[in-house]
């Protein structure tokens, strides 16, 4: 089996009086799809965003790469996580990719100023060579004639295999994705899972919150279950899909399959 | 409505009789599509420009308006020379306006409860006194600061120090007051705008790992400039006649010289209309501008202005220009 790349112990997260993340334990393996499946409000996108520090968590570790994600232990015995400095997060979220729900392209930016951003931005890439590579992601995802046209001019398909092509301009270890076909039309699901299932197989480590249980059961390699804040099981798609151990994985399955 | 039966028309008063003989047949697809006829607002028009002549005949033969002052004074070097100091003013204080605006804005918005607080208190005092006062103060500085140092605070040993009399003069009062002053507004707006986007793009901004300054620069303010630049044009005109007040401070501009002209010849209203023309003049070369920069940064959204009226007038056009 290969190295654990993420790592999460005891994660906790709360807003107000609402604990959503009740003591979260997870690994992802290089070159794992993992889908988290679970009712909503269950925690699953809140979850992912901790992995790359978009959430402050309030208990917990997560680690990636062996390095602790946001925090940094401080102290005499290191029992301190303290909030790490803002370029070292953002050093850890150039290495995780995220595809939000609702794309969040920039507006004001053709599709392939999009993908190019990061790489310009952050990563300093001369325009030129950081175009190439633009063009280059975007007729991977099959929009290379789309390229000069700005989001408002796409389909939410089109916008969101974009918005996919800017996360991997990054040259991520890591993907996440937040329910990205739930503010799609129904006919416009099947092309972004389709770059998603082609980015699985070209061996991307993915972590995917989903309600597509078709998509979960055919290119997850595991399957997890999440209700109120917590991991219910989780196992091989087969496994949970066909022989759920839990009565509330059952009862969600019975309404969504 | 008219209700009596015309002879020969059809029940109702239309006027045009359609027989069922001659009605265009069902598949016929060459009629012409039109809106309602508005007959009232042309009468309107005719009102408004019969007022618009009436009002322009009793100006211009008006034995007390002299129009000769006008024309020798409209281009006189004096009036010219003040002109340029109120375009130099309002350029100057906008953009300074505009700086402190963002800084302002960004601090409102920031995690810091101290950044905050400051910027709190730097509109609340800044809108909450009259500009008038402020320029005077301005102006005044001497008397609370004769001298201006820069070195340790506190009575410690000065670095470099000036006079503020001579450091202070009419234009520098004037611009630091309407410049101040504009800040404390354009913060406002700027901060309207930059809350008017999507905090997704900030998310996604910082999940390819930029930093909180380049979200805002290459993200969050060109996104924000669609919601900021409408009341900046407003501003940007508002502050070309403001710069009149500099007038109480010695200022020099238009008003100033105008005022000192008919002090001296007391052509008062001769030399309020050269003003007057000139302030014209410029507000409606900044609206023309305003217009301009609005369709630039809200492709599609900018009603045109010149078709905007005639389109008005004349029913069953649509605005097709609207996307262009």
């Amino acid at each position: 089996m290969n190295d654990v790349i993420l790592k999460a112990r005891g994660v906790r997260k709360r807003f107000g009086d609402t604990e959503v993340l009740k003591g979260i334990d997870l690994d992802v393996r290089s070159g794992e799809v993992l889908c988290v499946i679970g009712p909503s409000g269950s925690g699953k996108s809140t979850l992912l965003r901790c992995f790359n520090h978009l959430e402050r968590i309030d208990a917990g570790r997560v680690w990636m790469d062996g390095e602790l994600v946001g925090y940094e232990q401080h102290g005499p015995s290191g029992r301190v996580l303290r909030e790490r400095r803002a370029r070292d997060v953002r050093r850890q979220r150039e290495r995780i990719g995220m595809v939000f729900q609702r794309f969040h392209l920039f507006p004001h930016r053709t599709a392939v100023q999009n993908v190019m951003e990061g790489p310009v931005a952050v990563k300093g890439r001369p325009r030129a060579q950081a175009e190439k590579q633009a063009r280059k992601l975007l007729a991977d995802v099959g929009l290379a004639d789309r390229a000069d046209h700005y989001p408002e001019q796409l389909s939410g398909g089109q916008q969101q295999r974009v918005a996919i092509a800017r996360a991997l301009a990054m040259e991520p270890a890591l993907m996440l994705f937040d329910e990205p076909t739930s503010a799609l039309d129904p006919e416009l699901v099947g092309e972004v899972l389709g770059v998603m299932r082609d980015l699985a197989r070209s061996g991307m480590t993915m972590v995917v919150v989903t309600h597509e249980m078709g998509f979960a059961r055919e290119v997850a390699d595991r399957v997890l279950f999440m209700d109120r804040g917590a991991v219910v099981e989780a196992g091989s798609p087969d496994l949970l899909f066909t022989d759920p151990r839990h009565d509330r994985t059952r009862a969600f399955l019975s309404t969504v399959l | 409505m008219n209700h009596q039966k015309i002879p020969g028309s059809a029940p109702g008063g239309e006027p045009d009789v359609i027989r069922a003989d001659e009605a265009p047949q069902e598949d016929d697809l060459s009629l012409q599509v039109t809106g309602r006829p508005r007959p009232g607002r042309w009468l309107a028009v005719l009102a408004a420009a019969l007022f618009a002549v009436w009002l322009a005949y009793t100006i211009i033969v008006n034995p007390n308006l002299h129009w000769d002052i006008v024309a020798k004074y409209q281009f006189d070097g004096v009036i010219l020379k003040g002109l340029g100091v109120t375009i130099q003013l309002t350029l100057v204080s906008m953009v300074l306006g505009i700086a402190i605006g963002i800084v302002v804005a960004v601090m409102q918005l920031s995690d810091s409860p101290v950044l905050r607080l400051t910027a709190g208190a730097y509109t609340w005092f800044f809108r909450g006194t009259p500009l008038l006062v402020q320029l005077i103060f301005w102006f005044n500085l001497a008397l609370l600061f004769p001298v201006i140092s820069i070195g340790i605070p506190f009575d410690g040993p000065k670095l470099i120090s000036w006079q503020s009399n001579q450091v202070i003069t009419g234009f520098v009062a004037a611009l630091l007051g309407l410049s101040i002053n504009e800040g404390a507004y354009m913060a406002e707006i700027v901060r309207a705008g930059i809350q008017s986007v999507d905090p997704g793009q900030r998310e996604a901004g910082a999940s390819i790992g930029m930093s909180n300054r380049q979200i805002l620069s290459r993200i969050i303010l060109p996104q924000a400039m669609r919601v900021i630049i409408p009341p900046f044009g407003n501003q940007f005109i508002s502050m070309l006649k403001t710069t009149s007040l500099v007038s109480v401070i010695a200022g020099a501009d238009l008003m100033t010289v105008s005022q000192h002209l008919y002090l001296a010849n007391f052509e008062v209203v001769a030399l309020l209309l050269v003003a007057s023309l000139w302030y014209l003049v410029l507000t409606t070369i900044a609206t023309i501008g305003q217009h301009a920069v609005e369709r630039r940064y809200s492709p599609g959204a900018a009603p045109v202005l010149r078709s905007r009226i005639l389109a008005n007038l004349l029913p069953g056009r649509t605005k097709k220009g609207a996307a262009a």
